[in-house]
C-alpha cells in the first residue's frame, strides 16, 4: 500500500501551538527562518488558556525586595533540589524581560497604584511575583502571542496531529500526522523540531487537563529515541472543584488563596495551621491574622500555611477527608467569603480579583461564591517530567529535536510552584526557538526516508481494519485513566504501582485491537484510539520511575517510603526506549551546582 | 517536603465513590444534528444523566457508549477555551457552560452545530474564516516606552474597559447569531461583532497608536451593523459588545468622517502622542 499525503517543508517544525510553542515560533521566525506551527486545537484554544493565577518574574514591582536570586531559590527549594539548577537561574534571571515583552506586545496586565504590572501572592513564593491578568492570565499570554504571531510569517497547521517524528540517521528530520477536518495525512519536513506539546493529566481520571493532554511530545520524543526524566513527579493541584459529580478536577485557582481564602474542613477548622513542614515554618505565619496580613500586602508577615506547595496542601487535604472531616462531597472547604469580615466591599472585590471562578461556580454549580464556601479536592493538573534538554539550548538527546513548557523536564525538579508555568514557557519557548533557529542554519537538508512514512501510515489507518472489534477506544482509555487515579496517585505504593505496570501492559494488549468505526473525517472515535499509544507509553514511565523513588519527595509520596531519603536527591530517573523496544530506566547524576549558586541557595535559606 | 503520611487513601477514593453513588439520575432525550457538508439530520439518543451535567458531558456519553464518530470539537470544558460552541434548543451556547438542569426537560434537547459557518461533520463547522478576518485587521503597534527600563505606566482605570474586551474567548457565538452573517452571508464585507470588539481593544489600548478607523468603516463595514445586540445576549464572558465596543467604534467613525474640526484635533493629538 503507499499511502496518499501532502507534503510541507520548513526550516523549523514547532508542534504544539500553547504559551511555549507559540514564542518558539515567534523566536525561530524572526530570526529569518520559515516556520511551520502546528496546533493539535485550533489556534488560541491550547491548554494555556487555562492558565488562571498569573507568571511568575522577579520583577520586585510590589516589593522591591525581589529579585532573579529570591526566584532562583524558591523554585530550587520547592523543587527539592532535583531541579536542573542552570534551568532554574535562566528562568529566574530571564522571566522578567519576557514579561515586560509580553506587555509590548500588547498584553494588558494589571496594574499597580503607579501604573506598573501588579504582582500577586502565589504558593512558595516568598515575596508578590506573580504578573496576572485577573484569574484568566492564561488567556492574555495565548492571545497576545496568538496576535503578535500571526503577523509574523508562520504557516500555521490549525487542528493537525502528529503520529511520529522521522528521522535522517541520528537527526530528526520531521514529523509526520494528519488533519483532524479530513482526516488526511501530512508530512512535514524540517530541518529541526521543537516539540511543546504540554503535560500528560488525560492519563488520570480526574485531571484538570484538556482531552488534548495525552502525553503526545513525550511519546514521540521517546520513540524517537531521546530520554524522559522526573516522570514520577506528578503534579496534584490542592483544589479542583468535586461537585456536581460532571465537573470535578475543573481547577479552582490558587489565586483564591492568594487573595486570602481559607481551607477548612467539615468542623470549620483551618487544618493547614495543623502540618507547617520544618523547612519552610520560618516563612509561615503562625496564626490567622498574620496570614490575612500576608494577603493584602503586609510585608512584615508572613504567609499563611494554605500557601505552602501544592504537594503539601493536597496531602493536607487528602488526609482530613481520610480522617472523616472532609465536606460532604469527599473534599474540604474553600472559603474567601469570609473575607467580608475584613473589607467592606468583600463582594466586588472578589467578582474582580476572581472574575471566572465568581463564573465558575455560579454557572456549574450554583454556589455564590461571595456568599458561601466552595467544595474542593486535588486533581491532576501538571507533570514535572518530560524530556531531558539541555538547559541551555533546550535540544533533547536526538540532534536537531528540541523541548519546551510542559512536556519538557528540569526547570521545576519535584514539585513546581504556582506561576512558574507561565514564565516556564515563555523564557524556555524563546530559548528553544532561538537555538532550533540556529541548528536548522548551520546543519545541511534531511532526506525523509518513505519507508518509516509508510509504517506510520499503516498503524494509523489499522483500527478501522478492525471496526467489528468488540472493543472501542474509549473503553481502553477509562480504563487507563482508573487504573492510573487508583494506583498511582496522590498517595502511592509499592504493590499498587506494580498492580499499574501489570495493567498498563494488559491494556497495551487491548489498545492493539481497539476498532473504530466510521471514515477519515473529525472521527473523535479514531484520533482517541490514535492517542491510546502515546497515553500508554507516558503511564509506563511514571509508575516504573514513581515504583524506583523509594522516598517521598515533591510530588512523589509514598506510604511505604514516607520519608525523603537524601541518597535519592543526587540523581533524576530518566528512562529511554531500549533497543528491543522495552522500557529502560536508569539514574542520571545530577551535575554539581557551581558556587555563585550555591551561595544563593545558602543565603536564602 | 516532610510530611507525615496521610495513608489509608481507600478512604478518601471511598469518600469519592460516595458521593457518586449520591448523585441523583435520569434518563433524558437528545436530538443530535449529524451529517456531512451540510447534509443531514437529527438523530435521537436516550441516555443516563447524572445531577449537574452539561451538554457536553452528555455528549461525551453518547460519543463514549453509543457513536464513538460523534463529531464535536471541545477543549477546555471549563468556559474557557470557546471551543465548543454549537445551538442549544436554537440558542447559540458553549455545550461545556450549559446545564442539562436549566433546559425545558419535558423534550428533547437539541444540539445543532453553528449555522453561520461552513458545517464539516456533525456538530463541528468550519471557522477558518474567522482567522483569516483577525489577520487582516492592523496589529497593536505600541508608543514608545515611558520609562528607560522600557516599560509602560497605566492607570488601572484606563485599562478597565480594554481589559473587559480582552477576556473574549473566540467562541465566535457573537459571530453565530449576527443576522449580518447569519442570515445575510456578508463574510466579505463585514468582520462581526468579534473583530470589532478585537479592534475596539486595540483602538482603546492607551499604548496603542495605529489608526483603524478608515479600515474599520471601508473594508471591515462597521456600518452594516444596527445594533440589535443579539451578540451583546448571547456572549459567554459577558462582554457589552455592542454597547462599549461597537457604539463608541461608530462614533470614532462619525467624528472621522462627518465632523471636520474634531478630526483636526484627532490627527493633531494623535501625532502628539506617537512623538512621545
Amino acid at each position: 500500500m503507499t499511502a496518499e499525503y501532502q507534503t510541507v517543508e520548513h526550516d523549523v517544525l514547532v508542534i504544539g501551538a500553547g504559551g511555549a510553542g507559540l514564542r518558539a515560533a515567534i523566536e525561530a521566525a524572526a530570526s529569518g527562518v520559515s516556520v511551520g506551527l502546528v496546533c493539535k486545537s485550533l489556534l488560541g484554544k491550547a491548554h494555556t488558556v487555562m492558565a488562571e493565577g498569573g507568571m511568575a518574574a522577579a520583577m520586585g514591582n510590589v516589593d522591591d525586595r525581589d529579585n532573579w536570586r529570591v526566584h532562583f531559590a524558591d523554585t530550587m527549594r520547592g523543587g527539592q533540589y532535583l531541579n536542573n539548577w542552570r534551568m532554574a537561574e535562566l528562568h529566574a534571571k530571564e522571566a522578567p524581560e519576557r514579561v515586560k515583552e509580553l506587555e509590548a506586545w500588547g498584553a494588558l496586565f494589571d496594574r499597580t497604584p503607579d501604573g506598573r504590572i501588579l504582582q500577586r501572592n502565589f504558593g512558595g513564593h516568598r515575596y508578590p511575583r506573580l504578573a496576572h491578568v485577573g484569574d484568566r492570565t492564561g488567556l492574555e499570554l495565548i492571545r497576545t502571542l496568538q496576535d503578535h504571531g500571526v503577523h509574523q510569517g508562520l504557516d500555521v497547521h490549525m487542528e493537525c496531529t502528529v503520529l511520529t517524528l522521522l528521522k535522517d540517521g541520528a537527526r530528526v528530520c520531521g514529523a509526520f500526522g494528519y488533519d483532524r477536518e479530513r482526516g488526511r495525512f501530512r508530512l512535514f519536513k524540517a530541518k529541526s523540531v521543537v516539540l511543546a506539546t504540554g503535560g500528560v493529566g488525560r492519563a488520570f481520571k480526574i485531571t484538570s487537563n484538556s482531552w488534548e493532554y495525552t502525553g503526545d511530545g513525550h511519546a514521540l520524543a521517546y520513540d524517537a529515541g531521546a530520554d524522559l526524566m522526573d516522570m514520577e513527579f506528578v503534579q496534584f493541584h490542592p483544589t479542583g472543584m468535586i461537585w456536581p459529580p460532571s465537573v470535578r478536577g475543573i481547577l479552582v485557582t490558587e489565586g483564591v488563596r492568594g487573595e486570602g481564602g481559607v481551607l477548612k474542613n467539615r468542623d470549620g477548622q483551618r487544618f493547614m495551621f495543623d502540618h507547617i513542614p520544618d523547612n519552610y515554618k520560618s516563612q509561615t505565619a503562625d496564626n490567622p491574622e498574620e496570614g490575612w496580613r500576608y494577603t493584602q500586602g503586609d510585608k512584615n508577615a508572613r504567609r499563611p500555611p494554605e500557601l505552602l506547595t501544592r504537594d503539601h496542601v493536597a496531602r493536607m487535604i487528602v488526609r482530613e477527608v481520610k480522617d472523616g472531616r472532609g465536606s460532604p462531597h469527599g473534599g474540604v472547604f474553600l472559603d474567601i467569603a469570609w473575607i467580608k469580615e475584613k473589607l467592606p466591599n468583600a463582594e466586588e472585590h472578589i467578582k474582580r480579583k476572581l472574575p471566572s471562578m465568581y463564573h465558575q461556580f455560579m454557572q456549574l454549580a450554583g454556589i455564590d461564591i461571595t456568599k458561601e464556601p466552595m467544595e474542593i479536592g486535588p486533581t491532576t493538573h501538571y507533570i514535572m517530567g518530560g524530556i531531558r534538554v539541555d538547559g541551555d539550548t533546550q535540544m533533547s538527546s536526538v540532534p536537531g529535536l528540541f523541548a519546551c513548557g510542559e512536556c519538557a523536564a528540569g526547570l521545576h525538579g519535584a514539585n513546581r510552584l504556582g506561576g512558574n508555568s507561565l514564565s516556564d514557557l515563555i523564557v524556555f519557548g524563546k530559548r528553544a526557538g532561538e537555538y532550533a533557529a540556529k541548528f536548522a542554519r548551520e546543519n545541511g537538508g534531511v532526506a525523509v526516508d518513505p519507508k518509516q512514512v509508510e509504517a506510520a501510515a499503516a498503524e494509523a489507518i489499522a483500527p478501522f481494519e478492525r471496526a467489528d472489534s468488540a472493543e472501542g477506544p474509549y473503553q481502553v482509555q477509562e480504563s487507563l485513566q482508573g487504573t492510573m487515579q487508583d494506583n498511582v496517585g496522590i498517595v502511592r505504593a509499592q504493590s499498587e504501582m506494580e498492580r499499574a505496570l501489570a495493567e498498563v501492559q494488559k491494556l497495551k494488549q487491548r489498545a492493539e485491537r481497539v476498532g473504530v468505526r466510521g471514515n477519515r473525517e473529525y472521527n473523535p472515535g479514531w484520533h482517541t484510539a490514535l492517542d491510546l499509544k502515546n497515553l500508554l507509553i507516558v503511564s509506563e514511565a511514571i509508575a516504573r520511575s514513581a515504583l524506583e523513588r523509594k522516598e517521598s519527595r515533591g510530588g512523589h509520596f509514598r506510604d511505604d517510603y514516607p520519608d525523603k531519603d537524601p541518597a535519592y536527591g543526587a540523581f533524576n530517573f530518566v528512562v529511554h526506549k531500549g533497543d528491543g523496544g522495552s522500557m529502560q530506566l536508569s539514574r542520571q547524576p545530577i551535575p554539581p551546582m557551581p558556587d555563585h549558586l550555591k551561595a544563593v541557595i545558602e543565603e536564602m535559606k | 517536603m516532610a510530611t507525615t503520611a496521610p495513608s489509608a487513601k481507600d478512604a478518601y477514593t471511598a469518600a469519592q465513590a460516595a458521593q457518586d453513588a449520591s448523585a441523583k439520575h435520569d434518563t433524558l432525550s437528545f436530538k443530535i444534528w449529524r451529517g456531512e457538508n451540510g447534509k443531514g439530520d437529527y438523530v435521537e439518543y436516550k441516555q443516563d444523566v447524572v445531577e449537574g451535567m452539561v451538554v457536553l458531558d452528555a455528549v461525551h456519553e453518547i460519543q463514549a457508549t453509543q457513536a464513538n464518530d460523534l463529531a464535536v470539537r471541545w477543549n477546555c470544558k471549563a468556559g474557557k477555551c470557546g471551543s465548543c460552541s454549537a445551538e442549544i434548543n436554537g440558542s447559540p451556547k458553549l455545550m461545556c457552560m450549559t446545564r442539562l438542569a436549566d433546559l425545558d426537560a419535558s423534550k428533547p434537547v437539541t444540539i445543532e452545530p453553528m449555522r453561520a459557518f461552513p458545517h464539516v461533520r456533525d456538530l463541528v463547522t468550519d471557522v477558518s474564516w474567522n482567522f483569516r478576518v483577525k489577520k487582516q485587521i492592523q496589529p497593536f503597534k505600541p508608543r514608545k516606552p515611558d520609562a528607560p527600563d522600557g516599560t509602560w505606566r497605566m492607570d488601572q482605570k484606563d485599562i478597565d474597559r480594554v481589559q473587559e474586551f480582552r477576556k473574549c474567548i473566540e467562541c465566535f457565538l457573537c459571530q453565530d447569531v449576527c443576522h449580518v452573517l447569519r442570515d445575510h452571508g456578508k463574510h466579505e464585507s463585514f468582520i462581526g461583532p468579534r473583530f470589532l470588539v478585537h479592534a475596539a481593544a486595540l483602538e482603546m489600548h492607551p499604548l496603542d497608536t495605529a489608526d483603524r478607523i478608515p479600515e474599520l468603516k471601508q473594508a471591515h463595514g462597521i456600518g452594516y451593523c444596527n445594533i440589535t445586540k443579539c451578540c451583546t445576549t448571547v456572549c459567554p464572558e459577558h462582554i457589552t459588545i455592542t454597547d462599549n465596543a461597537i457604539i463608541p467604534l461608530k462614533e470614532r467613525v462619525v467624528d472621522e468622517y462627518y465632523d471636520p474640526i474634531g478630526k483636526l484635533v484627532k490627527i493633531f493629538s494623535r501625532r502628539k502622542a506617537s512623538e512621545q
